[in-house]
Protein backbone atom coordinates (compact mmCIF):
# COMPACT_ATOMS: atom_id res chain seq x y z
CA UNK A 1 0.00 0.00 0.00
CA UNK A 2 3.25 2.18 0.61
CA UNK A 3 3.80 2.22 -3.26
CA UNK A 4 4.86 5.52 -4.22
CA UNK A 5 4.81 8.08 -1.88
CA UNK A 6 6.21 7.86 1.86
CA UNK A 7 5.51 9.69 5.27
CA UNK A 8 8.32 11.87 6.79
CA UNK A 9 8.53 11.84 10.18
CA UNK A 10 7.95 15.13 11.62
CA UNK A 11 6.61 16.98 14.56
CA UNK A 12 3.76 19.72 14.69
CA UNK A 13 4.58 22.93 16.81
CA UNK A 14 3.68 22.58 20.64
CA UNK A 15 1.07 25.45 20.07
CA UNK A 16 -1.33 23.10 17.81
CA UNK A 17 -1.66 20.37 20.51
CA UNK A 18 -2.29 22.85 22.94
CA UNK A 19 -5.30 24.69 20.87
CA UNK A 20 -6.15 20.83 19.45
CA UNK A 21 -6.96 19.89 23.02
CA UNK A 22 -9.34 22.43 23.90
CA UNK A 23 -11.54 21.50 20.57
CA UNK A 24 -14.04 18.97 20.65
CA UNK A 25 -13.04 15.69 20.66
CA UNK A 26 -15.95 13.64 19.20
CA UNK A 27 -15.24 14.32 15.52
CA UNK A 28 -11.62 12.44 16.28
CA UNK A 29 -13.57 9.54 17.25
CA UNK A 30 -16.29 9.74 14.69
CA UNK A 31 -13.86 9.53 12.18
CA UNK A 32 -11.95 6.74 13.41
CA UNK A 33 -15.16 4.36 13.99
CA UNK A 34 -16.54 5.35 10.73
CA UNK A 35 -13.43 3.89 8.90
CA UNK A 36 -12.68 0.35 11.28
CA UNK A 37 -16.40 -0.17 10.57
CA UNK A 38 -15.91 -0.06 6.73
CA UNK A 39 -13.08 -2.27 7.10
CA UNK A 40 -15.56 -4.63 9.26
CA UNK A 41 -17.92 -4.22 6.23
CA UNK A 42 -15.73 -5.22 3.62
CA UNK A 43 -14.91 -7.84 5.90
CA UNK A 44 -11.33 -7.04 6.24
CA UNK A 45 -10.96 -7.47 9.71
CA UNK A 46 -10.66 -11.29 10.97
CA UNK A 47 -13.66 -12.40 13.11
CA UNK A 48 -11.55 -14.26 15.77
CA UNK A 49 -9.87 -11.16 16.29
CA UNK A 50 -12.95 -9.12 16.22
CA UNK A 51 -14.53 -11.65 19.03
CA UNK A 52 -11.96 -10.25 21.83
CA UNK A 53 -12.66 -6.72 21.52
CA UNK A 54 -16.16 -7.35 22.38
CA UNK A 55 -16.99 -4.47 25.05
CA UNK A 56 -13.04 -3.38 25.85
CA UNK A 57 -12.25 0.21 25.68
CA UNK A 58 -10.28 1.80 23.49
CA UNK A 59 -8.33 5.15 23.17
CA UNK A 60 -5.99 6.53 20.72
CA UNK A 61 -4.01 9.92 21.36
CA UNK A 62 -2.16 12.16 18.62
CA UNK A 63 0.22 13.84 20.97
CA UNK A 64 1.57 16.84 19.36
CA UNK A 65 -2.21 17.33 17.72
CA UNK A 66 -3.84 16.90 21.20
CA UNK A 67 -6.51 15.09 19.55
CA UNK A 68 -7.92 11.72 21.36
CA UNK A 69 -10.56 9.42 20.47
CA UNK A 70 -12.31 6.64 22.69
CA UNK A 71 -14.29 3.98 21.18
CA UNK A 72 -15.54 0.02 21.75
CA UNK A 73 -16.47 -2.69 19.54
CA UNK A 74 -20.07 -4.30 20.49
CA UNK A 75 -22.45 -6.36 18.52
CA UNK A 76 -20.36 -6.26 15.42
CA UNK A 77 -19.58 -2.37 15.11
CA UNK A 78 -17.28 -0.32 16.57
CA UNK A 79 -19.01 2.80 18.50
CA UNK A 80 -17.21 5.95 19.77
CA UNK A 81 -17.61 6.47 23.50
CA UNK A 82 -17.72 10.39 24.26
CA UNK A 83 -17.32 10.21 28.20
CA UNK A 84 -15.33 7.17 29.20
CA UNK A 85 -15.46 7.48 32.56
CA UNK A 86 -12.56 5.01 32.95
CA UNK A 87 -9.60 4.24 32.60
CA UNK A 88 -8.98 2.64 28.77
CA UNK A 89 -8.43 -1.51 28.31
CA UNK A 90 -5.89 -0.06 25.43
CA UNK A 91 -4.46 3.02 24.80
CA UNK A 92 -1.99 4.15 21.91
CA UNK A 93 -0.15 7.63 21.94
CA UNK A 94 1.79 8.69 19.16
CA UNK A 95 3.04 11.66 16.92
CA UNK A 96 0.62 12.08 14.26
CA UNK A 97 3.74 11.41 11.53
CA UNK A 98 3.76 7.93 13.36
CA UNK A 99 0.43 7.41 13.08
CA UNK A 100 0.36 7.73 9.54
CA UNK A 101 3.63 5.97 8.84
CA UNK A 102 2.28 2.80 10.63
CA UNK A 103 -1.27 3.37 8.86
CA UNK A 104 1.26 3.71 5.63
CA UNK A 105 3.10 0.33 6.20
CA UNK A 106 5.93 2.29 6.27
CA UNK A 107 7.20 1.69 9.57
CA UNK A 108 6.93 -1.69 11.90
CA UNK A 109 5.24 -0.68 14.99
CA UNK A 110 7.56 -2.65 17.04
CA UNK A 111 10.44 -0.74 15.37
CA UNK A 112 8.32 2.67 17.11
CA UNK A 113 7.61 1.19 20.18
CA UNK A 114 11.46 0.40 20.77
CA UNK A 115 11.96 3.61 19.53
CA UNK A 116 9.56 5.31 22.10
CA UNK A 117 7.88 6.86 19.85
CA UNK A 118 4.67 4.95 19.55
CA UNK A 119 3.08 4.10 23.63
CA UNK A 120 1.33 1.42 24.40
CA UNK A 121 -0.72 0.92 27.80
CA UNK A 122 -2.95 -1.47 29.18
CA UNK A 123 -3.94 -4.93 28.46
CA UNK A 124 -0.73 -6.01 26.19
CA UNK A 125 -2.21 -9.32 24.79
CA UNK A 126 -5.08 -7.04 23.28
CA UNK A 127 -2.44 -4.81 21.84
CA UNK A 128 -0.95 -7.71 20.42
CA UNK A 129 -4.67 -8.72 18.96
CA UNK A 130 -5.42 -5.31 17.68
CA UNK A 131 -1.76 -5.00 15.97
CA UNK A 132 -1.44 -8.41 14.37
CA UNK A 133 -5.42 -8.11 13.50
CA UNK A 134 -3.98 -4.47 11.88
CA UNK A 135 -0.67 -6.22 9.83
CA UNK A 136 -3.39 -9.14 8.65
CA UNK A 137 -5.48 -6.46 6.82
CA UNK A 138 -5.14 -6.54 3.07
CA UNK A 139 -5.85 -3.12 2.03
CA UNK A 140 -7.35 -3.32 -1.35
CA UNK A 141 -9.35 0.32 -2.15
CA UNK A 142 -8.83 2.40 0.52
CA UNK A 143 -8.01 5.92 -0.37
CA UNK A 144 -4.18 6.91 -0.28
CA UNK A 145 -3.03 9.49 2.24
CA UNK A 146 -2.66 12.91 0.18
CA UNK A 147 0.17 13.19 2.14
CA UNK A 148 3.87 14.13 1.04
CA UNK A 149 2.60 12.06 -2.27
CA UNK A 150 5.77 12.21 -4.37
CA UNK B 1 41.20 -18.04 -13.07
CA UNK B 2 39.48 -18.19 -9.96
CA UNK B 3 37.54 -21.15 -8.26
CA UNK B 4 34.01 -21.03 -9.65
CA UNK B 5 31.57 -18.82 -7.08
CA UNK B 6 29.59 -21.14 -4.54
CA UNK B 7 26.30 -21.23 -5.60
CA UNK B 8 24.25 -17.91 -3.73
CA UNK B 9 22.09 -18.81 -0.07
CA UNK B 10 18.34 -18.87 -0.35
CA UNK B 11 16.82 -15.98 1.04
CA UNK B 12 14.56 -17.32 3.62
CA UNK B 13 12.29 -14.40 4.98
CA UNK B 14 9.38 -14.34 7.87
CA UNK B 15 5.43 -14.17 7.26
CA UNK B 16 3.03 -13.97 10.29
CA UNK B 17 0.21 -12.76 8.30
CA UNK B 18 -0.65 -12.70 4.35
CA UNK B 19 0.38 -9.13 3.64
CA UNK B 20 4.04 -10.34 5.53
CA UNK B 21 4.15 -13.03 3.15
CA UNK B 22 3.38 -11.14 -0.21
CA UNK B 23 5.91 -8.22 1.10
CA UNK B 24 8.63 -10.57 1.12
CA UNK B 25 7.55 -12.50 -1.86
CA UNK B 26 7.38 -9.32 -3.56
CA UNK B 27 10.54 -7.85 -2.73
CA UNK B 28 12.84 -10.72 -3.42
CA UNK B 29 12.68 -13.78 -0.79
CA UNK B 30 13.31 -17.12 -2.10
CA UNK B 31 11.38 -18.72 0.58
CA UNK B 32 9.29 -17.72 3.13
CA UNK B 33 8.20 -19.60 6.20
CA UNK B 34 5.47 -19.11 8.29
CA UNK B 35 2.88 -21.18 10.67
CA UNK B 36 -0.38 -22.40 11.52
CA UNK B 37 -3.05 -20.06 14.30
CA UNK B 38 -1.76 -22.33 17.12
CA UNK B 39 0.45 -24.14 19.59
CA UNK B 40 2.10 -25.89 17.16
CA UNK B 41 4.83 -23.16 16.43
CA UNK B 42 6.98 -20.69 18.40
CA UNK B 43 5.21 -17.76 17.02
CA UNK B 44 2.25 -18.82 18.66
CA UNK B 45 0.93 -14.95 19.44
CA UNK B 46 -2.47 -14.03 19.42
CA UNK B 47 -3.87 -12.72 16.05
CA UNK B 48 -0.77 -13.68 14.11
CA UNK B 49 -0.11 -16.74 11.73
CA UNK B 50 -2.28 -17.78 8.97
CA UNK B 51 -5.62 -19.98 9.28
CA UNK B 52 -6.78 -22.32 6.31
CA UNK B 53 -7.85 -19.73 3.65
CA UNK B 54 -4.74 -17.68 4.21
CA UNK B 55 -2.71 -19.83 4.30
CA UNK B 56 -3.89 -21.89 1.10
CA UNK B 57 -3.55 -18.11 -0.48
CA UNK B 58 -0.36 -17.43 0.38
CA UNK B 59 1.33 -20.66 -0.93
CA UNK B 60 -0.34 -19.92 -3.93
CA UNK B 61 0.74 -16.58 -4.44
CA UNK B 62 4.13 -17.58 -3.18
CA UNK B 63 4.82 -20.36 -5.91
CA UNK B 64 3.12 -18.28 -8.29
CA UNK B 65 6.12 -15.98 -7.83
CA UNK B 66 8.45 -18.75 -7.78
CA UNK B 67 8.94 -18.80 -4.19
CA UNK B 68 9.19 -21.76 -1.67
CA UNK B 69 6.78 -22.01 1.44
CA UNK B 70 8.41 -23.20 4.33
CA UNK B 71 6.01 -24.52 7.21
CA UNK B 72 7.44 -24.38 10.82
CA UNK B 73 5.66 -26.72 13.20
CA UNK B 74 8.50 -26.15 14.99
CA UNK B 75 7.05 -26.90 19.32
CA UNK B 76 7.47 -30.09 21.14
CA UNK B 77 4.10 -32.33 21.10
CA UNK B 78 2.72 -31.88 24.68
CA UNK B 79 1.52 -34.74 26.82
CA UNK B 80 -1.92 -36.44 26.14
CA UNK B 81 -1.87 -33.72 23.11
CA UNK B 82 0.35 -35.40 20.40
CA UNK B 83 -2.46 -36.02 17.95
CA UNK B 84 -2.80 -32.07 17.24
CA UNK B 85 1.24 -31.76 16.16
CA UNK B 86 0.26 -35.05 13.98
CA UNK B 87 -2.71 -33.18 12.77
CA UNK B 88 -0.42 -29.76 11.91
CA UNK B 89 2.35 -32.74 10.08
CA UNK B 90 -0.51 -34.34 7.93
CA UNK B 91 -2.44 -30.55 6.84
CA UNK B 92 1.51 -29.54 5.92
CA UNK B 93 1.89 -32.12 3.35
CA UNK B 94 -1.93 -32.00 2.27
CA UNK B 95 -1.09 -28.25 1.59
CA UNK B 96 2.00 -29.00 -0.60
CA UNK B 97 4.12 -26.83 1.10
CA UNK B 98 7.92 -27.32 -0.15
CA UNK B 99 9.04 -28.55 3.30
CA UNK B 100 7.97 -28.92 7.07
CA UNK B 101 10.48 -27.50 9.37
CA UNK B 102 10.28 -29.80 12.99
CA UNK B 103 12.22 -30.04 15.61
CA UNK B 104 10.46 -33.01 17.97
CA UNK B 105 12.47 -36.59 16.75
CA UNK B 106 9.11 -38.10 17.46
CA UNK B 107 7.77 -35.87 14.86
CA UNK B 108 10.12 -35.89 12.61
CA UNK B 109 10.27 -39.87 13.11
CA UNK B 110 6.20 -39.83 12.27
CA UNK B 111 6.23 -37.38 9.49
CA UNK B 112 9.07 -39.20 7.28
CA UNK B 113 6.93 -42.19 7.85
CA UNK B 114 3.39 -40.67 6.90
CA UNK B 115 4.61 -38.62 4.35
CA UNK B 116 7.89 -40.53 3.12
CA UNK B 117 8.02 -37.59 -0.03
CA UNK B 118 7.76 -34.65 2.07
CA UNK B 119 10.93 -32.68 2.79
CA UNK B 120 11.62 -32.17 5.74
CA UNK B 121 14.00 -29.19 7.79
CA UNK B 122 15.52 -29.71 10.80
CA UNK B 123 14.42 -26.56 13.26
CA UNK B 124 16.98 -24.38 14.73
CA UNK B 125 14.71 -25.21 18.10
CA UNK B 126 15.97 -28.88 17.80
CA UNK B 127 19.55 -27.72 18.79
CA UNK B 128 21.49 -29.45 16.85
CA UNK B 129 24.72 -28.01 16.84
CA UNK B 130 27.00 -30.67 15.73
CA UNK B 131 26.98 -32.89 12.40
CA UNK B 132 26.40 -35.48 14.53
CA UNK B 133 23.56 -34.64 15.59
CA UNK B 134 22.54 -33.21 12.31
CA UNK B 135 23.65 -36.86 10.33
CA UNK B 136 21.51 -38.50 12.82
CA UNK B 137 18.49 -36.50 12.16
CA UNK B 138 19.33 -37.55 8.12
CA UNK B 139 19.88 -40.79 8.67
CA UNK B 140 17.03 -41.42 10.64
CA UNK B 141 14.65 -39.29 9.41
CA UNK B 142 15.93 -38.04 5.86
CA UNK B 143 15.84 -34.39 7.18
CA UNK B 144 17.80 -32.54 3.88
CA UNK B 145 18.25 -29.24 5.80
CA UNK B 146 19.13 -28.12 9.40
CA UNK B 147 18.69 -24.75 10.50
CA UNK B 148 21.86 -24.07 13.06
CA UNK B 149 21.23 -22.45 16.21
CA UNK B 150 23.24 -19.13 16.96
CA UNK B 151 25.79 -19.94 19.06
CA UNK B 152 28.94 -21.27 16.72
CA UNK B 153 31.15 -19.24 15.18
CA UNK B 154 31.90 -19.11 11.69
CA UNK B 155 34.94 -21.52 11.61
CA UNK B 156 32.80 -24.01 13.66
CA UNK B 157 29.54 -23.38 11.27
CA UNK B 158 32.36 -24.41 8.83
CA UNK B 159 33.39 -27.41 10.07
CA UNK B 160 29.94 -28.37 10.06
CA UNK B 161 29.32 -28.19 6.95
CA UNK B 162 32.39 -30.02 5.80
CA UNK B 163 30.93 -32.95 7.33
CA UNK B 164 27.47 -33.54 6.40
CA UNK B 165 25.24 -33.79 2.99
CA UNK B 166 22.60 -31.83 5.30
CA UNK B 167 22.01 -28.43 3.49
CA UNK B 168 22.85 -25.96 6.41
CA UNK B 169 21.16 -22.67 7.38
CA UNK B 170 22.01 -19.81 9.45
CA UNK B 171 20.29 -16.65 10.62
CA UNK B 172 21.44 -14.06 8.78
CA UNK B 173 19.37 -11.06 10.66
CA UNK B 174 17.28 -10.45 13.64
CA UNK B 175 17.20 -10.14 17.02
CA UNK B 176 19.16 -11.86 18.80
CA UNK B 177 18.13 -13.69 22.75
CA UNK B 178 20.34 -15.74 24.65
CA UNK B 179 20.31 -17.96 21.94
CA UNK B 180 20.23 -21.18 23.76
CA UNK B 181 17.32 -22.23 21.09
CA UNK B 182 15.11 -25.54 22.22
CA UNK B 183 16.75 -25.55 25.82
CA UNK B 184 15.62 -22.02 27.01
CA UNK B 185 13.35 -22.34 30.10
CA UNK B 186 13.84 -18.78 31.46
CA UNK B 187 10.22 -17.60 29.78
CA UNK B 188 8.87 -20.72 31.93
CA UNK B 189 10.49 -19.83 34.97
CA UNK B 190 8.88 -16.85 34.82
CA UNK B 191 5.45 -17.23 33.38
CA UNK B 192 5.29 -21.29 33.33
CA UNK B 193 4.95 -21.20 29.72
CA UNK B 194 7.62 -21.07 27.14
CA UNK B 195 8.56 -21.62 22.92
CA UNK B 196 8.60 -25.48 23.81
CA UNK B 197 5.51 -25.86 25.66
CA UNK B 198 2.85 -22.97 24.17
CA UNK B 199 4.45 -21.66 21.57
CA UNK B 200 5.23 -18.23 22.89
CA UNK B 201 8.45 -16.96 25.09
CA UNK B 202 7.17 -14.43 27.42
CA UNK B 203 3.51 -14.33 26.39
CA UNK B 204 1.32 -11.08 25.70
CA UNK B 205 -1.23 -11.89 28.66
CA UNK B 206 1.85 -11.93 30.77
CA UNK B 207 3.82 -8.74 29.97
CA UNK B 208 2.59 -5.27 31.78
CA UNK B 209 3.86 -1.41 30.62
CA UNK B 210 3.73 0.49 33.53
CA UNK B 211 3.81 4.28 32.43
CA UNK B 212 5.29 6.36 35.45
CA UNK B 213 6.28 9.66 35.88
CA UNK B 214 9.60 9.80 33.65
CA UNK B 215 10.08 5.97 33.01
CA UNK B 216 8.21 3.16 31.88
CA UNK B 217 7.75 -0.11 33.69
CA UNK B 218 8.18 -3.46 31.85
CA UNK B 219 6.54 -6.56 34.50
CA UNK B 220 6.56 -9.98 33.47
CA UNK B 221 4.47 -11.94 35.48
CA UNK B 222 5.08 -9.59 37.99
CA UNK B 223 8.29 -9.76 38.18
CA UNK B 224 10.47 -6.13 37.26
CA UNK B 225 12.36 -6.78 33.67
CA UNK B 226 13.55 -3.30 33.19
CA UNK B 227 12.54 0.74 34.09
CA UNK B 228 13.08 2.62 30.90
CA UNK B 229 13.45 6.47 30.96
CA UNK B 230 11.47 8.60 28.53
CA UNK B 231 14.16 8.98 25.63
CA UNK B 232 15.65 5.30 26.45
CA UNK B 233 15.05 2.99 23.86
CA UNK B 234 12.64 -0.62 25.15
CA UNK B 235 13.35 -4.10 24.27
CA UNK B 236 11.33 -6.83 24.18
CA UNK B 237 9.57 -7.59 27.62
CA UNK B 238 11.58 -11.23 28.05
CA UNK B 239 14.05 -12.25 31.45
CA UNK B 240 17.40 -12.56 28.86
CA UNK B 241 17.17 -8.67 28.19
CA UNK B 242 15.85 -7.64 31.32
CA UNK B 243 18.34 -5.33 33.87
CA UNK B 244 19.04 -6.75 37.32
CA UNK B 245 20.10 -5.67 40.40
CA UNK B 246 23.85 -7.87 40.77
CA UNK B 247 25.69 -7.00 43.92
CA UNK B 248 25.01 -3.58 44.12
CA UNK B 249 24.54 -2.93 40.14
CA UNK B 250 21.84 -2.55 38.30
CA UNK B 251 23.09 -3.88 34.08
CA UNK B 252 21.83 -6.47 31.56
CA UNK B 253 22.52 -9.19 33.73
CA UNK B 254 22.42 -11.60 30.84
CA UNK B 255 22.62 -9.81 27.77
CA UNK B 256 21.45 -6.42 26.38
CA UNK B 257 18.78 -5.99 23.63
CA UNK B 258 20.97 -6.33 20.21
CA UNK B 259 19.98 -8.01 16.68
CA UNK B 260 22.33 -10.07 14.50
CA UNK B 261 23.03 -8.42 11.14
CA UNK B 262 25.50 -10.36 9.06
CA UNK B 263 25.83 -8.39 6.09
CA UNK B 264 29.97 -7.78 6.86
CA UNK B 265 30.53 -11.04 6.92
CA UNK B 266 28.20 -12.22 3.48
CA UNK B 267 30.52 -12.92 1.50
CA UNK B 268 32.66 -15.73 4.28
CA UNK B 269 29.18 -17.46 4.79
CA UNK B 270 28.57 -17.82 1.20
CA UNK B 271 32.39 -18.95 0.38
CA UNK B 272 31.89 -21.73 3.33
CA UNK B 273 28.85 -23.19 1.61
CA UNK B 274 25.92 -22.29 3.54
CA UNK B 275 22.99 -23.06 1.52
CA UNK B 276 20.07 -20.24 2.97
CA UNK B 277 20.22 -17.43 4.99
CA UNK B 278 17.07 -16.63 7.96
CA UNK B 279 15.91 -13.67 8.61
CA UNK B 280 13.88 -13.56 12.39
CA UNK B 281 10.85 -11.83 13.10
CA UNK B 282 7.46 -13.60 12.09
CA UNK B 283 5.86 -11.58 14.89
CA UNK B 284 7.21 -8.19 12.86
CA UNK B 285 4.75 -6.22 10.61
CA UNK B 286 4.83 -5.86 6.76
CA UNK B 287 6.83 -3.04 7.02
CA UNK B 288 9.38 -5.26 8.81
CA UNK B 289 9.61 -8.06 6.49
CA UNK B 290 9.69 -5.46 3.19
CA UNK B 291 12.92 -3.59 4.50
CA UNK B 292 14.59 -6.54 5.39
CA UNK B 293 13.81 -8.43 2.72
CA UNK B 294 14.74 -5.84 0.46
CA UNK B 295 17.97 -5.06 1.90
CA UNK B 296 19.10 -8.73 2.56
CA UNK B 297 18.23 -9.24 -1.36
CA UNK B 298 20.60 -5.89 -2.85
CA UNK B 299 23.39 -7.24 -0.66
CA UNK B 300 23.06 -11.04 -1.99
CA UNK B 301 23.13 -9.80 -5.42
CA UNK B 302 25.33 -7.50 -5.48
CA UNK B 303 27.70 -9.98 -3.81
CA UNK B 304 26.70 -12.36 -7.28
CA UNK B 305 27.82 -9.61 -9.42
CA UNK B 306 30.78 -7.94 -7.50
CA UNK B 307 32.49 -10.99 -5.94
CA UNK B 308 35.37 -9.71 -4.07
CA UNK B 309 34.61 -5.76 -4.56
CA UNK B 310 31.64 -6.79 -2.33
CA UNK B 311 31.00 -4.21 0.11
CA UNK B 312 28.68 -3.11 2.28
CA UNK B 313 26.79 0.02 1.36
CA UNK B 314 25.47 2.53 4.39
CA UNK B 315 21.95 2.80 3.13
CA UNK B 316 21.54 -0.75 3.91
CA UNK B 317 23.04 -0.72 7.31
CA UNK B 318 20.85 2.61 7.86
CA UNK B 319 17.74 0.56 6.76
CA UNK B 320 18.71 -2.53 8.88
CA UNK B 321 19.83 0.03 11.98
CA UNK B 322 16.42 1.80 12.08
CA UNK B 323 13.87 -2.05 13.10
CA UNK B 324 16.91 -3.83 14.86
CA UNK B 325 15.83 -4.18 18.54
CA UNK B 326 18.05 -1.88 21.00
CA UNK B 327 19.27 -0.02 18.07
CA UNK B 328 22.58 -1.92 17.70
CA UNK B 329 23.68 -4.93 15.39
CA UNK B 330 26.97 -7.70 15.97
CA UNK B 331 28.08 -10.25 14.52
CA UNK B 332 26.68 -12.61 17.60
CA UNK B 333 28.48 -15.62 17.96
CA UNK B 334 30.14 -16.06 14.19
CA UNK B 335 32.76 -13.81 14.65
CA UNK B 336 33.79 -14.77 18.10
CA UNK B 337 37.24 -15.50 19.13
CA UNK B 338 36.83 -18.67 21.57
CA UNK B 339 34.67 -21.38 21.34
Amino acid sequence: MNQGFTVPKFRLPGFVAAVGAKLPQWPHALALVAGLNLAVKMRLLPEDSLNTLEDRLFRVRVRDTGGEAAFTYRGGLFRPVFRPGREPDLAFAANLSAFLQLLNRQEDPDTLFFNRELEITGDTELGLVVKNMLDAVEWPSLPRLPLARR
Amino acid sequence: MSAPAAPLPALVCPAGSLPALKAAVDNGADAVYLGFKNDTNARNFAGLNFDPKTMADGIRYAHGKGCEVLLAINTFPQAGRVDAWRRAVDAAADLGVDAIILADVGLLDYACRRHPGQRLHLSVQGSATSYEAINFAHREFGVRRAVLPRVLTLAQVEHVIRNTPVEIEVFGFGSLCVMNEGRCWLSSYACGESPNTVGACSPAKYVKWDKQPGAMETRLNGILIDRFGDDEPAGYPTLCKGRFQVQGETYYALEEPTSLNVLSILPDIVKIGVRAIKVEGRQRSPAYVTQVTRTLRAALDALASDGERYHVKPNWQAELAKVSEGNQATLGAYNRPWR
